[in-house]
């Protein structure tokens, strides 16, 4: 850091040009899909591709905050699924609750961070372990809400976020709710982390937190501040997931790890101090992009987990070169 | 990249090869043809009440096992980890309800693991409180050799999955996966033209149930002249079902979607009606959701269903052991209706859940709904 930031006058020429390689990755993939497939070059190809990636786009974005901060955030997947569980429950099928419902549930979220933060900073517990220990409990929460099955249905009302298309525009035909949540919360999330002093603060921990905390940074505040952010992100995710695709008591199941994976496709590095919000939003659309694909190419199932793995690495492998590059 | 992507393509048909090598056979023409002929057997037993009835006639004498009540019943239940299992506990609780001569339920919950769960049989025969063993095994071949340890000491009752042994009283079940996949691709042959695009989509490879559902179903599907477009496995994920859809009907047109279980044939309709294409043929299950979707749409289709009553069968074949009655045996095969249009308003009912499994034959049990988590 010292010796990337020093220097001041001189990086910047060669930062510049610098473009982070996973939109590479992201536009080489996006060539293979629409060269197996013409029909995604049409509006209703990639807007259902960027509503259905848009959940796990915001989640990578707001666990991008805790990754830089120096942590990782494990229990988002289990409030995604809290939240659908528990929104169709309370909600019980009455359209007018909607509102308080979201609105509870961000509580919930916030809660959620808090309590995070807190074990992370003042029981000193790693928050890989604090987070895991927050997935199981939240799961278990859920579990008992549920009593293992969907008791409610979502209204039309809370599904609106993740499930509607706006149709009948000019040019575009089709534009989902989804995407429009994706840009305000991803843009809202971007100018957070690049454009005020809690990002440099965030990334100022992760890089160093001794050097952070002498430097006048309020360590635990922050750090806090990044969990609370990642937990709100993962509320935005399930209520847009359970608006995309209906209650199941197993929904966030696996989300955790999408998202750090989406974050690291990125550029983020894992044990903090760097990443980039739009370049998380970027890594979680490659993650889709190679869903998607391996959905066209048709083959059978093992081989496409086999393939899937590969590209994966491979893809990662291509985010990483970009730290040779600038000397790290 | 070109090299990489042969070489993993070379790995994954030799791991895929030596899978086949392995599995067992989820393709047998004999019992094809037998669950075939079962579906439209006419079954023995007191009409209407689907959960008595049996399809293939066989009484064992169990004289030798009868004893005064009040009796202890232990069930070692495979696990209480999806939807259809909570129905069917709740159903066999309540069974338990109507039986004053049961004096005590012990629940042991393996929770989805062959050696919680042959430790609990190991415990429940060493306690030595239980009249007879209700036993749901988690796998086959794990739980024979306790199963058969069991039968030494105690009548022992065996439902949903089955053991490699005769040992016990009977074995309870309906007719099985490849009549389900039957049904439901037999809906769909007489239901879209020749040659039409059926969608086929699966939750998981490797579950014996649902292997040879599909079986079952292409076999159907094929010999009826109609198209495949693919078989996906969708993990039983919403989100995943849903996308899976939308990208076939980018590709072309889809005339039907056959499913192996219908926990997310919701979010396949909804594929169709937000994308703004007409709902094809639907093959589901008998969750609620499904079934109200199905109505409200007017949809031309069918839920062919894996009754939960089979848990009310498994406690009534216990107390029938007990009280010396004869009961079918080695199986008792249990009828496996499908939901159809003519008999779909009769099972919906939207006070509950919506992965309620309406074949539960509980309608008119006492705590119905409520203790089934409707309104």
């Amino acid at each position: 850091m010292t010796e990337q930031t020093l220097p001041h006058a001189d990086r910047r020429k060669r930062q510049l040009p610098q473009i982070n390689p996973v939109y590479f990755v992201l536009a080489a993939l996006i060539v293979a899909i629409v060269v197996m497939n013409p029909a995604f070059a049409e509006p209703t190809g990639y807007m259902n591709f960027l509503k259905r990636a848009a959940p796990l786009a915001i989640l990578a974005a707001g666990q991008l905050y805790v990754i830089v901060s120096g942590g990782f955030d494990l229990s988002v997947g289990s409030v995604i699924t809290l939240v659908v569980v528990g929104s169709s429950i309370l909600s019980n099928n009455d359209p007018n609750s909607t509102w308080w419902v979201i609105a509870t549930m961000f509580a919930i979220g916030a809660g959620v961070g808090l309590i995070n933060g807190l074990v992370v900073c003042y029981l000193k517990v790693p928050s890989l372990i604090a987070t895991l220990g927050m997935m199981i409990t939240l799961n278990g929460v859920a579990f008992m809400w549920s009593g293992g099955s969907p008791r409610g249905y979502l209204t039309d009302q809370f599904r609106f976020f993740g499930r509607v298309n706006i149709s009948d525009l000019p040019l575009i035909r089709i534009l989902p709710v989804a995407l429009i949540v994706l840009i305000v919360l991803g843009f809202a999330l971007y100018w957070l982390m690049h454009r005020t002093n809690l990002g440099r603060m965030i990334h100022a921990i992760g890089d160093n937190p001794r050097a952070a905390n002498l430097a006048g940074v309020p360590v635990n505040r922050v750090r806090i501040l990044a969990f609370i952010v990642s937990s709100l992100s993962a509320v935005a995710a399930g209520i847009m997931l359970g608006g995309f695709a209906g209650v199941s008591t197993d929904v966030g199941t696996g989300y955790e790890l999408q998202a750090i994976t989406a974050a690291v496709l990125g550029g983020a590095q894992l044990l903090g101090g760097r990443g980039s919000v739009p370049a998380a939003i970027a890594g979680a659309l490659t993650l889709n992009a190679i869903f998607t694909l391996l959905n066209f190419l048709g083959l059978p199932q093992p081989i496409r987990q086999v393939v899937q793995g590969l590209i994966l690495i491979a893809a990662v492998a291509v985010a990483m070169q970009r730290r040779k590059h600038t000397g790290r | 990249m070109k090299k990489i992507l042969a070489l993993a393509l070379a790995a994954g048909l030799a791991l895929t090869g030596a899978a086949f090598a392995q599995a067992p056979n989820f393709d047998d023409p004999a019992e094809f043809a037998r669950q075939k002929a079962l579906l439209t057997t006419t079954p023995m037993g007191p009409a209407d009440m689907p959960w008595e009835q049996y399809l293939v006639d066989g009484m064992k004498d169990t004289a030798s096992f009868k004893k005064e009540g009040p009796y202890t019943v232990c069930f070692s239940n495979a696990g209480v980890n999806n939807p259809w299992r909570v129905v069917g506990f709740t159903d066999l609780q309540q069974e338990v309800a109507l039986h004053p001569e049961i004096g005590e339920l012990v629940h042991v919950d393996a929770e989805g693991s062959d050696d919680k769960q042959i430790a609990d049989i190991d415990d429940l025969l060493a306690g030595g409180k239980c009249s007879i063993l209700i036993v749901s095994p988690n796998t086959t071949a794990a739980l024979t050799p306790a199963v058969e340890k069991a039968c030494a000491v105690l009548p022992v009752i065996v439902f949903d999955r089955g053991v490699n042994t005769d040992c016990p009283v009977t074995f309870v079940h309906p007719v099985g996966g490849y009549g389900f996949g039957i049904q439901g691709a037999e809906f769909i042959a007489a239901n879209v033209k020749k040659g039409a695009n059926v969608l086929m989509l699966r939750i998981l490879p490797g579950v014996d149930v649902l292997e040879t559902r599909y079986s079952g179903g292409k076999h159907v599907l094929e010999d009826a002249g109609l198209n495949i477009v693919g078989a996906e496995f969708t993990d039983g994920d919403n989100a995943k079902t849903k996308s899976i859809v939308e990208d076939y009907l980018q590709r072309g047109t889809i005339d039907a979607v056959w499913m192996d279980a219908g926990a997310t044939a919701v979010a396949a309709v909804e594929a169709f009606q937000d994308g703004g294409y007409p709902i094809p043929v639907f093959v589901g299950e008998d969750q609620q959701d499904y079934l109200q979707t199905w109505q409200a749409n007017g949809m031309t289709a069918i839920a062919p269903t894996y009754p939960t009553y089979q848990w009310r069968t498994a406690i009534i074949a216990a107390v029938k052991t007990l009280k010396g009655e004869a009961v079918p045996s080695p199986e008792w095969i249990l009828p496996q209706p499908a939901i159809t249009m003519d008999t779909l308003d009769k099972f919906v009912n939207p006070k509950m859940p919506p992965l309620h499994y309406a074949m539960c034959g509980c309608e008119a049990m006492a705590n119905y709904p409520t203790a089934w988590g409707g309104q």
